[in-house]
């Protein structure tokens, strides 16, 4: 996105997204509170704008977009596919008070298949490309991850501490809080070795295999090979990275999760993931995949430089009628051009024309 | 070659931990001279080291001004950057603890007044206790809460524990072990994965033999 602006790109993304099939689901800026205080670990921060509504309900500002689509959609035979565009209203890492970002993705609920994880995986490849930068969207599988901690011996309720130190690469508390637990070495250099892996599928695919065959699930397991390979077959192959430190809260999160990073920009701008746990924790039968794209992180570090406010400033008097000034408006042939009484302070000009008894010859 | 950003913390701990990527293969004879400059490269060892506060190299670090830091794990589990922790450097080492006066005793019936500069950590040492608290965020000179009655007890981090006995004050219970860890944000981790690879072996590499 190097001249890229964010209107232009999510208009891009809109139209990638309709061109796959997915339908725009617009959504009520509200939702009833309950929903985000039954899951405020799925949200990215826990703060919400409440409000009590005329009925007496508490309501709050959307925080989230996943949540209220699984919420307001049913179980359909098939594959439901969607996209949003929407604006959210959060509390930032860092920031003092609320913004409203305006956030992108895409949801595909229903009977998922393999395909249709390829084709999110495809789309959130296409989604970085769109951004004109250099990308990577690195991919894990949490319930390759899980296979292997489970088979350490690792109990369910440490399951999340051991998951964080593989989130932060964190090898030495890893090795700590494991051997605290009692795991046997043998299997610590495992979670190690998944928590170190990082880089290409070529470079990365033989020794997961090699690391999962007998500990995972067979049919994951070569379900993971098969659509990585298959990504990796396609224009993306350079964009692909395998690490599986790409890790997501458990408890919403179960199979793929993937995030996208941009060149110069410091932190993820797209993020997803399967979510059937989540849609078992709201008692659906569904299966879930999808994907946000943070444009307003993309904007931020993506400005859109550019050396004048206006091409052409026309300066006018009160000796000019109407039709001088719009004819040499015409006669101008620029970009962009702005027509004032006088020259507004600060203001970056390529071309300036005076006309009226001020005029320069 | 594009080169290495590294923060790194102003101070004793700054220093050593300069020598030790020295050692390992990074120098940069610049930061040795004396001036006014403030961002100092060797680009044929692909570095560029520059000296920030050590409560803001995580910020450093998780904005992507630079790719890689050391910072100590106290200031890590305050303000939980999303950034990767690679390496523990073994080195800058100290502890969590809680201290009182000598003849504190606590009441479990009544609020314990916690004062202290790491708030995050000292909540949640409480919460994981179940222990009702009532936090007093302080910026400096902790010791003297206890002293002066503003608090029962202080959570803060100990050297020798030589400031605390001249205060006639004691440590009650270790909270954590601290030392300073090498860390790197997220996003130069994959674009400048195989320099950063390269550093963090060689460093870790020396950290061996030394031990």
């Amino acid at each position: 996105m190097t001249n890229l602006s964010a209107e232009a790109f999510s208009a891009s993304l809109r139209s990638l997204y309709s061109r796959y099939g997915y339908c725009r689901y617009k959504m009520n800026k509200f939702e009833e509170y309950d929903l985000y205080a039954r899951n405020k670990d799925f949200l990215i921060c826990d703060s919400v704008i409440t409000f009590t509504d005329v009925d007496g309900k508490l309501m709050a500002l959307k925080p989230d977009v996943t949540l209220s689509m699984v919420k307001n959609t049913r179980d359909e035979p098939g594959i439901r596919k969607l996209y949003y565009n929407e604006n959210v209203y959060r509390v930032c890492k860092g920031s003092q008070g609320f913004k409203e970002i305006m956030q992108m993705g895409l949801e595909a609920m229903g009977e998922i298949d393999e395909y249709c994880i390829y084709e999110v995986l495809k789309l959130a490849a296409e989604s970085l490309n769109s951004t004109e930068k250099c990308c990577i969207l690195e991919i894990s599988h949490l319930g390759l991850l899980s296979s292997a901690i489970c088979h350490a011996g690792i109990r369910p309720e440490e399951h999340r501490q051991v998951i964080r130190c593989i989130g932060e690469k964190n090898l030495h508390q890893l090795q700590s809080i494991c051997v605290r637990m009692g795991i046997p070495q043998q299997e610590i250099n495992l979670l190690r070795r998944l928590a170190s892996l990082y880089g290409t599928p070529q470079e990365v695919l033989p020794v997961v295999q090699s690391l999962l065959t007998g500990i995972a699930d067979e049919q994951e397991l070569s379900q993971f090979l098969r659509i990585i390979d298959a990504l990796n077959a396609g224009k993306f192959r350079d964009m692909i990275r395998i690490d599986f430190s790409a890790v997501s809260d458990p408890q919403y999160y179960s199979g793929f999760v993937f995030k996208g990073f941009a060149q110069g920009v410091p932190s993820a701008i797209l993020s997803g993931g399967q979510y059937d746990s989540m849609m078992r924790k709201m008692k659906r039968q569904a299966g879930a995949i999808g994907f946000a794209v943070y444009l307003d992180i993309l904007e931020q570090y993506s400005p859109v430089q550019t050396d004048y406010d206006v091409d052409t400033l026309l300066i006018y008097d009160e000796s000019c009628s109407i039709p001088e000034i719009e004819a040499m408006a015409r006669e101008a042939t620029t970009e962009s051009i702005l027509l004032q009484r006088q020259i507004p302070p600060g203001i970056r000009y390529r071309r300036l024309i005076t006309m009226g008894k001020g005029r320069i010859p | 070659m594009e080169l290495l950003n590294i923060a790194l913390p102003k101070g004793r701990l700054g220093e050593k931990v300069l020598a030790i990527f020295e050692d390992a293969g990074f120098p940069c004879p610049s930061i040795h001279q004396a001036g006014r400059k403030l961002i100092f490269e060797n680009e044929e060892a692909g570095v560029r080291y520059f000296w920030v506060k050590p409560s803001d190299v995580s910020i450093y670090v998780e904005r992507g001004a630079a790719d890689l830091g050391v910072a100590g794990k106290d200031i890590l589990l305050e303000y939980q950057p999303d950034i990767y922790e690679l390496l523990d450097l073994g080195i800058g080492t100290c502890r969590m603890a809680v201290a009182a006066k000598k003849d504190f005793r606590d009441d479990p019936g009544r609020t314990l007044r916690v004062a202290t500069k790491f708030s995050k950590i000292a909540s949640s040492y409480y919460l994981s206790k179940g222990r009702d608290i009532d936090i007093i965020h302080l910026n400096g000179s902790i010791e003297l809460a206890p002293i002066l009655g503003l608090s029962d007890v202080i959570v803060d981090i100990v050297e020798t524990g030589a400031t605390l006995r001249e205060n006639n004050l004691t440590v009650l219970e270790e909270v954590i072990p601290i030392s300073a860890r090498l860390i790197a944000n997220k996003a130069s981790y994959k674009f400048k994965n195989k320099t950063i690879d390269n550093l963090v072996r060689c460093t870790a590499q020396l950290l061996e033999e030394r031990t």
